[in-house]
């Protein structure tokens, strides 16, 4: 068999031909994403990473060409090879719709809901994972598990409490930096995000853990707190540095440099990792070569609040949301008639009869 | 032509000798005068006394602090966002040990300004904010001001006051409604 053979994967409806040996999610990535299954622990450039959070399950209504038998349960898209003639259901099955809602009610079990204090919040995972899939009230009453907070040096700040296990810090950790000295501990419940992180953050490299994170667990300590995200504005920028590809987002509030992060693409994974020089020292406009505005999706919170805002497109949920709570305006009134008809009316006929009785007199 | 049957007829026989001196008609007039006179007014003496505008009038801002007086507000920049105004900026801090008393999230807001040249009191803020603890007073105006430097609202301005805390018989949209329909019945 070689490495170059195509199949044919069909998922909601849209077929595309892919490399044998590519998972479900990117073949769904492939064709667009309108059928792209969300990822919480899925991440591309990571190798390792995924079938961790079953955010992108997904529901095989036939194997293959071969055995058209459907899958029994739902499968992790993202660690699930497709096969020739897969079909995979999607957004189109109320399965897969219904699993993840409970997904998210899963994940929302032990993390805080302190989004107005969270410095990710308009670029979280979770918080868009949630509100385009969830359910958007919540069941849970019990105490949430809670860690004591722990100090990881004055460049990132860690929240425990927060975190979803997506291991995806472990694994940059792991690849991106020389050595990994982090991992999860415990087990089940108790799991968490190894105390052995404050070691892995003298690395060159180690900044991209708050690139990589999900959710607010790793995030900037020199932004803390200083805006939000849709306050900032990202402007695309580059430089010529010697560890790392250099290619940067300067978020802007005003004239002055509020945070550098590295490029995210159309699925929130950033591919060319940046050192921490250019995150952490390099807070100046005249670091660095402007190249333009960031293009970021005309429904997410980071264009809102900025000059031509009036032009963004609706997201769905809104437009779904009045249609369920209003009612279209209904213009059928008389007036709205045409002078032929309203002259055939009988209320018009009595008036003019009316008055030419008067004239006459 | 008669476009309407909203006109009365009117009377306009001659007077009699009584109607002629006009006493009939003086004494009717006077008599509504004096009928007034005892009926209950239908004005009052503002800005000294005040109507109540109903839980859902739109005044003066304030920063509502909880029941242990702490500041509710984390400068979430939801209010600000949902301004259509843009009257609403804001810097955060972060609280340090020995201020749990002053703030109740870990996150709270250093400086909280409304212009007040901007807004258009429309509520946009209360109802976006996620921690309740901005809302429009239905007990007060904003006074009048007379020069520019006066109308920027600062937090010394917007923060409740412990001794003089602010109440109101709806917070929220559902209490408005169960209030409403006990109205009704």
């Amino acid at each position: 068999m070689e490495a170059t053979q195509l199949i044919k994967v069909t998922v909601d409806g849209k077929t595309v031909e892919v490399p044998l040996g590519t998972t479900i999610m990117e073949a769904a990535r492939m064709i667009g994403p309108e059928v792209a299954p969300p990822a919480m622990c899925y991440y591309k450039p990571l190798k390792g990473s995924g079938g961790k959070c079953r955010a992108c399950l997904v529901k095989v209504a036939q194997g293959s060409e071969k055995d058209p038998r459907p899958m029994p349960k739902l499968v992790a898209s993202c660690i699930t090879q497709a096969q020739d003639g897969m079909l995979v259901e999607n957004f189109s099955n109320p399965d897969v719709v219904n699993a993840r809602k409970g997904i998210v009610e899963f994940l929302l079990i032990n993390h805080p809901l302190d989004c107005p204090v969270c410095d990710q919040a308009g670029e979280c995972h979770l918080q868009d994972f949630a509100f385009e899939h969830g359910l958007g009230t919540t069941r849970y009453e019990e105490e949430r598990r809670t860690f004591e907070t722990e100090d990881i040096g004055d460049k990132i700040q860690l929240n425990k409490n927060r975190c979803i296990l997506c291991y995806r810090c472990v694994y940059t950790s792991e690849q991106i930096t020389d050595s990994r000295v982090h991992g999860v501990m415990y087990r089940g419940d108790h799991a968490e995000i190894s105390t052995y992180i404050s070691k892995a953050i003298d690395n060159d490299f180690s900044g991209n853990v708050i690139d990589v994170c999900p959710v607010g667990a790793l995030t900037d300590k020199t932004y803390r707190f200083k805006s939000r995200v849709w306050f900032s504005k990202p402007v695309d920028a580059h430089c010529t540095c010697e560890k790392c590809s250099g290619k940067v987002n300067l978020w802007y509030k005003g004239e002055e440099v509020i945070r550098v992060t590295a490029r995210k693409n159309q699925w929130g994974e950033v591919e060319d990792f940046i050192c921490n020089d250019c995150r952490y020292e390099k807070k100046k406009t005249s670091d660095w070569v402007i190249e333009g505005p960031t293009k970021t999706p005309r429904h997410s919170v980071i264009s809102a609040n900025k000059y031509g805002s009036n032009t963004i497109k609706k997201p769905e949920f809104a437009l779904k949301f009045a249609a369920e709570n209003f009612k279209n305006i209904e213009d059928q009134r008389e007036y709205n008639k045409t002078l032929e008809e309203i002259k055939k009316s009988e209320d018009y006929k009595s008036l003019m009869s009316k008055n030419k009785a008067l004239l006459s007199k | 032509m008669q476009l309407t049957d909203r006109s009365k007829k009117t009377d306009k026989s001659d007077l009699t000798v009584i109607e002629k001196t006009y006493w009939p008609g003086v004494v009717k007039g006077m008599g509504i005068t004096l009928k007034h006179f005892f009926s209950k007014k239908a004005t009052i003496r503002y800005p000294e006394q005040k109507r109540y505008l109903g839980p859902v009038f739109r005044g003066h801002h304030i920063l509502k602090r909880d029941e242990q007086g702490r500041e509710r507000c984390t400068a979430c920049g939801l209010c600000a966002v949902a301004c259509p105004a843009e009257a609403i900026s804001m810097v955060a801090a972060e609280r340090v040990k020995g201020e749990e008393k002053l703030y109740r999230e870990e996150k709270y807001a250093a400086s909280y300004e409304i212009n007040m040249l901007r807004c258009i009191f429309c509520g946009l803020c209360e109802e976006a904010c996620p921690k309740q603890a901005i809302y429009l007073r239905h007990d007060k105006f904003v006074p009048v001001f007379s020069s520019r430097d006066q109308v920027i609202y600062g937090k010394d301005v917007l923060v409740e006051d412990l001794n003089d805390r602010y109440e109101r018989d709806a917070w929220t949209k559902e209490d408005m409604a169960a209030l409403w329909q006990k109205q009704k019945d």
